[in-house]
């Protein structure tokens, strides 16, 4: 199956080893997309290598963008400004909605309801108008960098969230009313791609599909970054991680970051937005590795420095990579047209797995 | 750019004798401890601004842990440290199976983020292979590095976190590490049939393997 099919977002090419219409086994071939992002960032210097992380994944580039710039600051111990890291949480917790969305009504479409897709892109297009006002661009953003923002919060973005979310309440139930209980969509999911929470630690899963395996993990609590410790959210879980579980949380998280939102624009503390580091950036001789609860799970990065205005090593933990290699655990048993349920459903972006 | 003009640092020699580079440390974060026994040798003439004291970022690891690590394999801990507060172990190479088993299941370090290595080629070990595992129960991370020479094999860990295969296979794929024991070895994102380990410092960035392009894609590499 593929490169070229439309159900794997991108070019992943699936071989499968079937018996009459069931999966007995499978193997993933990847690397279309390699572009060796991280031979590139040794030879960049940091600065220039922020934008690169935007090309990951392209449909979250925010969040992949607070991870390098919070590794970066970790690297030359400094902090980003508290304005700084309000309005970072508020563009991540909507780039988790946008992110979501897509997921929704791309998934939702492989399996054969049409509508939520339109519906996913109305309210995804709102959060990419946000993105738009604020850095000028809706997909690649770049919109941190690192020390702090380079651009300082538009004067409606607090009116243009707080309009986003309370529209938003309502829509999500307008999804849910249109799968939650729709019979076909039960009859797809159910049982479908099941992973217990010892398979999905042991093959190293994270996000929305080790929680909806029953794990109650998240980075954005466990080791709280940007300013995630000033927010009240809970963290939803499933209990038999098939796909309709994993479905059922992603719907609960887009609930909390809309939350997350609301609570941030209340009270955003004024002062400067960018902390004090230098044009020049030499971080100390050292490594550090810093991961974020990224949309489809932890996004690490492990950054070596020498001492010079260029890192010596970067590595990217990226989570779809990571997550799509729990796939032929998933699929085993399963029937051909489950396949496309189950790559839908862990998530994955090609430009993040192949980097 | 020619990455060997860069002077490898090993990452962990203390901070205290690095050469003094020409910008002073970006932030001093008050409260850190400042290496008072060891100054950094400027070897320039200093600043006329006041001197900032060197920033400790790495200090030696002696906690709990450590001892308790150090009393069960000894010598097999080559180096305990800390580099801004996250902890490192360095161990021997010949033994990580041993030691992944331990910090899986007496020390609860159940889920292996992240498999990579780091090519240093003015070393006598030229590659770090670096584990980052994270334990559920205890809310921590810790990082845990072998050094291997050129081919020389490292112990895969598939068999105790299966999350290591295709971070393995990816670590072949561009460092050229052959990992003993692993199920399935082979390049993950690199075409099969490519010549040359990308991510060592000795292939440059322009570099590719021309014949493979030729052959496959019909035309001449860039480089």
């Amino acid at each position: 199956m593929g490169p070229q099919h439309p159900s794997t977002h991108g070019v992943l090419r699936v071989k499968l080893k079937l018996d009459g219409e069931r999966v007995i086994g499978s193997e993933c071939i990847i690397g279309y997309l390699h572009r060796g992002v991280e031979k590139i960032a040794e030879n960049r210097t940091y600065q220039q290598f922020a934008p690169y992380v935007d090309r990951m994944d392209y449909v979250a580039a925010v969040s992949s963008g607070l991870g390098y710039c919070e590794a970066v600051e970790k690297l030359l111990v400094v902090e980003a400004p508290p304005r700084a890291r309000v309005i970072r949480t508020i563009l991540t917790e909507l780039q988790r909605i946008a992110s979501h969305l897509l997921w929704l009504g791309t998934h939702a479409l492989d399996i054969g309801a049409l509508t939520p897709l339109f519906y996913c892109f109305r309210e995804r297009e709102e959060i990419l108008k946000i993105f738009e006002k604020y850095c000028g661009a809706r997909l690649t953003t770049h919109a941190f960098r690192i020390g702090g923002l380079q651009y300082e919060a538009y004067d409606t973005l607090e009116k243009d969230v707080e309009r986003f979310c309370k529209d938003f309440e309502s829509r999500i139930v307008e999804y849910e009313t249109l799968l939650t209980q729709n019979r076909i969509w039960i009859g797809r999911t159910k049982g479908v791609g099941i992973l217990t929470a010892a398979d999905a630690i042991a093959f190293g899963v994270t996000g929305p599909v080790l929680r909806a395996s029953g794990v109650k993990w998240d980075i954005r609590k466990a080791m709280p970054y940007a300013a995630y410790d000033q927010y009240k959210f809970e963290i939803p879980i499933g209990t038999t991680g098939d796909t309709y579980d994993r479905y059922l949380v992603r719907m609960e998280e887009m609930r909390q970051s809309r939350l997350i939102c609301l609570q941030a624009i209340e009270n955003i503390p004024s002062g400067p937005i960018m902390g004090k580091v230098g044009k020049v950036l030499k971080p100390p001789p050292g490594e550090v590795y810093h991961a974020i609860e990224a949309p489809k799970g932890e996004i690490g990065y492990y950054i070596v420095s020498d001492g010079t205005v260029q890192p010596y090593r970067v590595h990217i933990r990226p989570p779809s990579f990571i997550n799509l290699q729990a796939f032929d655990r998933m699929v085993r048993g399963h029937l051909v047209a489950d396949v496309v349920a189950i790559i839908g459903t862990i998530d994955i972006v090609l430009g993040e797995v192949d980097r | 750019m020619a990455d060997e003009s860069k002077e490898p640092k090993p990452p962990h020699v203390p901070t205290g004798d690095k050469p003094a580079s020409s910008t002073p440390p970006v932030s001093t974060p008050s409260g850190k401890p400042a290496d008072a026994s060891e100054p950094a040798a400027p070897r320039k003439p200093p600043a006329p601004a006041a001197p900032k004291p060197p920033v400790v970022l790495q200090t030696p690891l002696d906690n709990e842990f450590v001892t308790r690590f150090r009393a069960k394999f000894g010598a097999a801990l080559l180096q305990a440290m800390e580099d801004r507060k996250q902890a490192i172990l360095v161990v021997e190479r010949a033994r990580l199976m041993e030691i992944a088993l331990h910090l899986r299941d007496d020390e609860k370090f159940d889920m292996l983020s992240d498999l990579t290595a780091v090519d240093w080629p003015k070393r006598d070990k030229r590659f770090e292979v670096v584990l980052n595992v994270y334990s559920f129960a205890k809310n921590e991370r810790l990082r845990v590095k072998v050094l291997a020479a050129d081919a020389e094999e490292v112990p895969s860990v598939v068999g105790v976190w299966p999350t290591a295969n295709w971070q393995e296979r990816e670590v072949f794929d561009m460092f050229g590490i052959v990992f003993s024991g692993h199920p399935d070895l082979k390049r993950i994102l690199l075409p099969d049939e490519w010549q040359g380990y990308p991510l060592r410092k000795d292939y440059d960035i322009l570099q590719q393997d021309a014949a493979w392009v030729r052959e496959n894609l019909g035309i001449e590499s860039g480089q």
